[in-house]
């Protein structure tokens, strides 16, 4: 278990442990529900997160593996 | 005819054409049609999975959630980006598990590594019952755009039976590579149109994004969030978990895992994949957008709203190109799922039963029940009267069931026996096929219970059931093959469980 592996719990905690919290519709951000606003920012994040472990794990490195 | 409907059935034609094209020239194999002979790189595959994910059930289901649920719908945003991260690890290790043995289906999978093929009969017994409500929601898609499209002349019945021909002629001549050149179109006017009619709607009617929220807002308090008690955040919290769970247990998925040509195409979709999932922002904001202007559709009729205001807003033509979209988003998986359940019916219970069969008798078999299932999803979609997210949990809260024994299938060597698997499989799907029946929820079977666990999504408790049943039957098993061992000569060493001997050299 490499650790940087570790931050693929961030979207769990986000998306789900951090609902309760933001499910409010005020105040809006950029136009959205609050609550809409939050997940967007998460999925998002997911992506960057997902990116850097990509960058950061070995079985990544080196040329295309047949 | 009108307009609308001429588009509609010029983009089905050339989905047809595109589907032949692709085909022509290739030996069609059981592998070539049903994996596309595992040379697909991270675009194709990329589209084929995401192709899954923009179903009819996003185009009119996402929209049609978010006109009348509200702010619960917002859980078609998340649980895919839970399962891209589940994704990163759990694809490349079936691919390559999948890869060395030659597998084509899902079943394939359960079958080698449980060593028992009747595990697999049973993995695609569940699989293909889990696939109806998601091909009778494809249908049921197809069948109000072709209706909604023809202002009226064209009764939803007929328009089903046509989308479900065209659907099944289209699998029949195609396979795969159909799916993935179709794919191609789909997702470009999917994403053109989703985006346009998200922006345009909203600013159309309301002045803008923000303007139409604050306006549902002062009409409809509350609405944008998650309410407290039903559809509440433990609804919310529990329903993401399960899908997510689900997401790549559905056997489709794993007949295009197998068709990518290395593993780490799937790391970088991890990466792609969550950011296409935002077009959903912008269908969420069609339904939205349709909660002041086309009021009134109640129940599974919440489904017809984007449609219902692109009627109101455009002229037929753009409603025809809006309308092809749709048509699209139904025609890739509905193509997907056709092929998955004929391919796991006859290479994975067929071939058990009549192992004497040939690879060509058992590939014709596979064509000859693409009618077949088709018809009886027919059949299905006729009786109708679900909204598309409720049949698409239903077909969740089964495919679910697989997750446990798929899970403790991925060491080296199971964690648990073929007979444990099963017993858990098949307590899951007979727990959903009761409270699916009886009409249950959580609220109901234990009506005493904290209003926060009353909302958990029920499909929780057939995993539950699962996973008990599971570990019931591997401790009573070593308790067995241990207690066996001290009267046996040569003993069995008390943690093998019964059974495992002949899977040391997997």
């Amino acid at each position: 278990m490499r650790p940087v592996y570790w931050l693929a719990a961030l979207p769990f905690l986000g998306l789900l442990g951090g609902i309760p919290f933001a499910n409010r519709v005020t105040p809006f951000v950029l136009g959205l529900p609050f609550i809409l606003f939050w997940i967007v920012v998460w999925v998002i994040l997911t992506s960057v997160i997902m990116w850097v472990i990509y960058s950061l794990d070995p079985a990544n490195r080196g040329g295309e593996p047949r | 005819m009108n307009a609308a409907l001429v588009i509609i059935f010029a983009v089905m034609l050339l989905a047809l054409l595109l589907g032949l094209r692709a085909s022509r020239g290739r030996d069609m194999d059981l592998e070539q049609w049903s994996v596309g002979g595992r040379g697909f790189g991270t675009i194709f595959v990329f589209l084929l999975l995401a192709g899954e994910i923009y179903t009819t059930f996003t185009f009119l289901g996402g929209s049609g959630w978010a006109y009348s649920k509200g702010g619960p719908a917002f859980y078609i945003l998340c649980y895919g980006a839970l399962a891209y991260v589940m994704s990163y690890w759990l694809l490349p290790v079936i691919w390559r598990y999948g890869t060395e043995h030659r597998l084509v289906s899902q079943s394939d999978f359960f079958s080698s590594k449980y060593r028992s093929p009747y595990l697999g009969v049973l993995v695609s017994l569940v699989g293909v019952i889990a696939m109806v409500p998601y091909l009778v929601l494809q249908l049921t898609g197809l069948g109000i755009i072709v209706s909604e499209a023809s202002y009226g002349s064209i009764s939803s019945n007929v328009a089903i039976l046509i989308g479900t021909v065209v659907l099944t002629v289209y699998v029949m001549v195609s396979g795969i590579r159909g799916s993935a050149w179709t794919a191609v179109l789909k997702d470009i006017t999917i994403l053109v149109v989703a985006v346009f009619l998200g922006l345009y709607l909203p600013i159309h009617y309301y002045g803008g994004i923000g303007d139409m929220f604050s306006a549902i807002q002062t009409a409809r308090p509350g609405f944008l969030a998650l309410p407290g008690t039903g559809l509440s955040a433990s609804w919310f919290i529990s329903t993401v978990l399960l899908t997510s769970f689900g997401f790549y247990m559905w056997p489709q998925f794993f007949g295009a895992t197998f068709s990518a040509h290395n593993e780490r195409v799937f790391r970088r979709n991890a990466i792609a994949l969550p950011l296409y999932q935002l077009i959903l922002l912008f269908i969420f904001f069609v339904g939205f957008a349709a909660i002041l202007q086309v009021p009134g559709l109640k129940g599974a009729s919440g489904d017809l709203s984007l449609l219902r205001l692109v009627k109101l807003a455009f002229p037929p033509w753009l409603v025809g190109i809006v309308g092809a979209a749709g048509v699209l988003t139904a025609m890739v998986p509905g193509s997907m799922l056709l092929m998955t359940s004929a391919t796991v019916l006859s290479n994975n219970v067929f071939s058990v039963f009549a192992p004497a069969a040939t690879q060509r008798q058992v590939g014709n078999l596979a064509r000859a029940l693409v009618p077949v299932l088709a018809a009886i999803a027919l059949l299905f979609t006729f009786r109708g009267g679900s909204a598309i997210v409720s049949l698409l949990l239903a077909g969740y809260s089964l495919v679910t069931q697989l997750f446990p024994a798929l899970m403790a299938s991925l060491p080296r060597r199971p964690l648990v026996t073929k007979e444990a698997a099963a017993t858990g499989i098949i307590a899951g799907v007979l727990t959903v096929a009761y409270l699916t029946i009886s009409g249950s929820t959580v609220a109901t079977l234990f009506p005493g219970l904290p209003q926060w666990i009353k909302d958990l999504n029920v499909g929780i408790v057939a995993l539950v059931v699962n996973l008990a049943a599971m570990a019931v039957v591997t401790v009573v098993m070593r308790a067995l093959s241990g207690a066996g061992a001290g009267t046996s000569p040569a003993p069995i060493p008390a943690r093998e469980p019964a059974g495992a001997g002949d899977r040391g050299r997997s």
